[in-house]
């Protein structure tokens, strides 16, 4: 197929005389002016992509096969390394500072290794048999400096070059070299890692595996370590459309400074196809493709799970205290989330509150211990979130009434006095904020829908379907040429840089009206020094909460609510990109703490409580 | 590119599982039911993210196509395409022909689109998989030939012709044959134009005899490449009618008799007027009986009582001897009347008007009767109202004399229409209209005594 290659076979064709000369897929030479193949066919040279494996076994023998497997010997978690080490090189590019890389997460990922006995322990496990002489070959080195050829310098990927250069002698004397061949001739089915199959078959009790996702568990917590202002949710959507990072390897001219917003998301943290900036000589194939290729978007949920569960495994102590000056605490989320939805910045006042009455904002709540009996961290985003969305209940109840209601007058009160700062009205917003809503969401199901998930380096699981995966990686390539060349020549919109904020608001553009200055006038009133909501009702989200084991504590039945319920709760966990139930599950358990009288009380009482507040 | 995918779905139903289980069914087709069915397929198990945005690139792309956005759709195809990769084997297989559809479609309507784009798409997903080389490579062949590409066309159905891929299913063997049916078609295409070419010549012209010598040559060809096709059960009207019409050029009757026999009365094959009609037409050029052209034509009544052929079935029925062909003459030309695309024909209505004469005249009341009782409660809303005297008196005069006559004599003089074109004073129609009355009077059904 490829006219290029053909080039260099200049007969004239035996049918109608021409000299135009084609490939085809077995190699052939054709005419492309009459279609004619000969018998002639091509001194295959490059080894890429010819699909008929049969032909090139038979042309090439076993030559081939061995020059594909070369490369260096790799270890698993050397690789997860890698991916570490890029993930935390993205993160210092966004402005992160540098101690998180070279202490933080270096020394995280060091107890990991310790903890699983991979390395800096005296009998890493299952490499033990490769490893442990030559440990006794240098007995003077303490444990801890006895692993050099596999974390020499962790903020460098060159910990493959010292692997297989500086120190070549270690793998050379290794006493077992019979073990290590054998290997290599095995591995054409198994993996590209020296350990890639016993990696997989491992399963011990107590060891946390790492996996591509917990790469991400792992910086969210030294981001947490570090008090960083990117939350999970922000982490999360940096990770969730890698494609090609163009950070790596090189230092920004500029960094920019501390933001947080939509990364992973954006492409802007290695995540998906992390393996691909590996190395060229580490080679991955087999079970690596098993280890390393992700097919999924990174999950709150599950990510946060892994935290804990990781913090756990390295019995990490108390981390650093999140206090009211940390953007992890509610009161500065919540501020940053109401600018985000456009909320008046009246509203935080209530929030800060609600926040103190339910004890959330407190630095024994927020800070996280794993070594505590319960080990479990605030979900700061979802929380702050939640805040926002019982201080919107506190003030418009959301019942598809009293909102509606409220929003008459505000407008009548506007039209009336133009002059004076307006008051909040909830329909305006609501019609405002669908709009901008309904809008990003199809442009992020459009580039969902347009994902690009493969690699340019294509994963096979053993040389002899390698010939085949790469000849699909070929057309889809060529196919891909094909169609881009009908699409508007204009060029898709260019790598975003990272935005704190998905949403923009002004007052000059009526689609995008801001209401940060607007103010709730409409919806307190003065109660002696005090300011009342005006509506004094309230709904819990959650009447009952469920004590099963399921491990859940209330479920979500979007019909059972009212619409304004079910607008807020999807804009807000669309902003977050996490479920609906989860959010209002967060909702329900701020709840619990807000009415713990209430709570005690529903058992007899019926479904609505009466409620006032005072502020 | 639907057209001529349409006739591969109809030669090709057995082949196809899955996508196209509702053509052979009863017709249903739930497609929220397959969602279903391929989440429990999965054993509940959560889609990768991978999938999901592949599928929904899909709807994207279909979407699109629908709204005939090409240049969406283009997009979009720029990622489906990844799913030639997918882990899943099952999906991977079933992409290529997917891929292909929706990028024929795009390619054949996109403006920055043309015949090299479309030809390269089309050699490589041929060799993606080897499933598809011959459907696609027949395809492919029908773009050209819709860009008015023979030779292209032809070389590429030789191409798939000699393709082979160890042992032949059933369904690529179908395909094969259809191939060498089209390739039979353009033959026939080249015949028929030598023997336009043919005709101008004189033959004396010392050219003609290397022409017919020519002809003959592909006619020889294409009989076998059509031939085998048509013995398969299915449609196939436009292969067997050329290759007739050269069976009959070169005399030989019986042959074309017999594949036109088989083509209509075969009971594996689907039922199809067209074949009756072939049959019918090949009969009456060869001067057959009567008693067998209208033994043709009963079953083509059957399928389609609106036919046009039914007037022509009409008369053959007048003319014959037996009775019961009399009364079926009868209804015949009621069934034709029963379709609205048939209300304005004024020779079915002249057929009726002096059928019904003759019928009443030969005392056959009854007959008349029968057929009328089931149409007295809408023909008069549907043929006879107010509404349509006025319109057809306006439009054609002479066909509302005749359905004044047939409305008179089956409802009465009452009716509307009869009343209305009856108090018409006309010059050229005086004389008609009150020949029209006397009819009535006489003839009516209604109340025959009075």
């Amino acid at each position: 197929m490829d006219l290029d290659e053909a080039k260099e076979f200049k007969e004239r064709c035996t049918q109608c005389a021409a000299v135009s000369w084609g490939l085809t897929d077995e190699g052939k030479y054709y005419c492309t002016s009459c279609h004619n193949v000969t018998e002639r066919s091509k001194e295959v040279v490059n080894t890429g992509a010819i699909p008929n494996t049969k032909i090139q076994a038979i042309n090439r023998g076993l030559k081939r096969k061995r020059k594909l497997e070369k490369g260096w010997d790799w270890y698993v978690c050397e690789g997860f390394q890698h991916i570490l080490y890029q993930q935390a090189e993205a993160l210092k590019t966004l402005g992160v500072g540098p101690e998180l890389k070279n202490e933080v997460l270096h020394n995280f990922w060091k107890r990991y290794l310790q903890k699983s006995k991979q390395a800096y322990c005296k009998n890493p496990v299952y490499t033990s048999k490769r490893k442990a002489p030559v440990l006794e070959d240098n007995p003077s080195h303490s444990d801890w400096d006895s692993e050099p050829e596999l974390l020499s310098d962790f903020s460098c990927p060159s910990f493959v070059e010292s692997g297989a250069e500086s120190q070549p002698d270690v793998h050379t004397q290794k006493p077992f070299p019979i073990i290590k061949a054998s290997q290599s001739e095995t591995a054409s089915i198994c993996s590209g890692s020296v350990d890639g199959v016993e990696y997989s078959l491992r399963k011990e009790k107590g060891i946390v595996k790492m996996t591509v996702p917990r790469t991400l568990a792992f910086c969210c917590l030294a981001l947490l370590w570090q008090r960083e202002t990117i939350t999970l949710s922000d982490l999360l959507s940096t990770a969730c459309q890698e494609g090609p990072c163009p950070h790596l390897g090189s230092e920004p001219a500029n960094p920019r400074p501390p933001r947080s917003g939509i990364f992973v998301e954006e492409d802007h943290i290695p995540y998906i196809n992390a393996f691909q900036h590996f190395p060229e000589e580490m080679k991955l194939y087999g079970r690596d493709k098993g280890i390393f290729a992700i097919e999924s978007w990174p999950n709150y949920e599950d990510i946060y799970k892994k935290m804990i569960e990781i913090a756990t495994f390295l019995d990490l102590p108390r981390f650093p205290d999140i206090t009211e000056d940390c953007y992890l605490h509610p009161n500065m989320l919540c501020l940053k989330y109401l600018m985000e939805v456009n909320l008046p910045d009246e509203m935080h006042n209530l929030t800060c509150q609600v926040v103190k009455m339910t004890g959330i904002g407190e630095v024994d709540f927020l800070t996280f211990d794993p070594i505590a009996k319960m080990a479990k961290t605030a979900k700061y985003d979802v929380q702050a979130v939640a805040v926002i969305v019982v201080v919107l209940k506190l003030l418009f109840l959301l019942d598809d009434n009293l909102e509606w209601s409220l929003s008459n007058i505000a407008e009548k009160y506007n039209e009336k006095n133009k002059e004076d700062k307006p008051w909040f009205d909830f329909r305006k917003w609501y019609q405002v904020m669908k709009k901008s809503l309904d809008e990003k969401k199809q442009k992020w199901e459009e580039t969902r829908a347009k994902y690009l998930w493969k690699s340019e380096k294509p994963l096979y699981h053993s040389s002899i379907d390698k010939s085949v995966v790469c000849k699909r990686r070929e057309m889809v390539v060529n196919l891909q040429k094909q169609f881009s060349t009908l699409v508007d020549s204009t060029p898709t919109i260019g790598k975003k840089s990272p935005s704190s904020f998905q949403f923009n608001w002004t007052e000059e553009d009526p689609d995008r009206t801001c209401f940060h200055g607007h103010s709730l006038q409409g919806v307190l009133t003065k109660k002696g020094q005090s300011l009342t909501t005006k509506n004094s009702l309230y709904w819990l989200s959650t009447q009952k909460f469920c004590r099963s084991y399921c491990k859940h504590v209330t479920t979500y039945e979007e019909s059972n609510f009212s619409l304004s319920y079910q607008f807020i709760i999807n804009l807000f966990s669309f902003l977050l990109r996490i479920k609906t139930s989860f959010l209002h599950e967060e909702v329900s358990l701020i709840e619990k703490r807000l009415f713990k009288t209430k709570y005690s009380k529903t058992k007899k009482k019926s479904s609505r409580s009466r409620k006032v507040r005072k502020y | 590119m639907s057209d001529f995918s349409e006739e591969l779905i109809k030669s090709t139903t057995e082949d196809d599982q899955g996508e196209r289980c509702e053509l052979s069914g009863t017709g249903m087709h739930f497609p929220w039911l397959q969602k279903h069915i391929e989440t429990v397929a999965t054993g509940g198990k959560k889609e990768k993210d991978f999938a999901q945005t592949t599928s929904a690139c899909l709807s994207f792309i279909q979407e699109a196509l629908l709204k005939h956005q090409w240049q969406q759709a283009a997009e979009y195809m720029h990622s489906y395409l990844q799913v030639l990769e997918d882990s899943d084997s099952c999906k991977r297989q079933a992409a290529p022909e997917i891929i292909w559809k929706l990028g024929s479609e795009i390619l054949y309507y996109h403006p920055k689109s043309n015949v090299e784009a479309f030809n390269a798409f089309a050699d490589r997903m041929k060799n993606i998989g080897v499933m598809n080389y011959l459907k696609i490579s027949l395809q492919h062949a029908l773009y050209l030939l819709h860009h008015g590409m023979l030779e292209d066309a032809n070389r590429n159905l030789s191409q798939a012709e000699t393709w082979r891929y160890g042992e032949k299913s059933s369904s690529q063997e179908v395909l094969i044959n259809l191939i060498q049916a089209y390739k039979g078609l353009l033959q026939y295409y080249a015949w028929s134009k030598k023997k336009m070419e043919l005709s101008q010549l004189d033959k004396d012209d010392y050219a003609y005899n290397t022409a017919s010598q020519n002809m003959l040559d592909h006619s020889w060809k294409t009989s076998v490449n059509l031939g085998a096709l048509i013995q398969i059960p299915g449609v196939w009207d436009p292969f067997v009618k050329s290759y007739v019409e050269m069976l009959e050029f070169y005399g030989d009757q019986d042959g074309a008799r017999e594949v036109l026999t088989n083509y209509a009365y075969d009971e594996k094959f689907p039922s199809n007027p067209n074949a009756h009609i072939y049959l019918y037409n090949f009969l009456k050029r060869e001067k057959a009986p009567r008693e067998k052209l209208i033994s043709v034509l009963k079953i083509l009544y059957q399928i389609v009582p609106s036919h046009k052929l039914m007037l022509e079935f009409h008369r053959l029925l007048r003319k014959s001897e037996k009775e019961e062909h009399h009364k079926l003459g009868l209804e015949v030309l009621f069934a034709v009347l029963d379709f609205a695309g048939c209300t304005k024909n004024i020779t079915a209505w002249k057929y009726l008007a002096k059928y019904l004469r003759q019928t009443l005249m030969g005392s056959h009341l009854a007959w008349v009767q029968e057929e009328w009782s089931s149409r007295k409660n809408w023909w008069p809303g549907f043929h006879f109202s107010y509404f349509w005297a006025k319109s057809d008196w306006k439009e054609d005069k002479a066909l509302a004399c005749e359905k004044a006559l047939v409305a008179g004599v089956l409802s009465g003089k009452g009716c509307r229409y009869f009343r209305y074109i009856s108090k018409q004073d006309h010059q050229v129609f005086r004389k008609k209209i009150k020949r029209m009355k006397k009819l009535v009077k006489k003839y009516s059904i209604i109340n025959p005594g009075l």
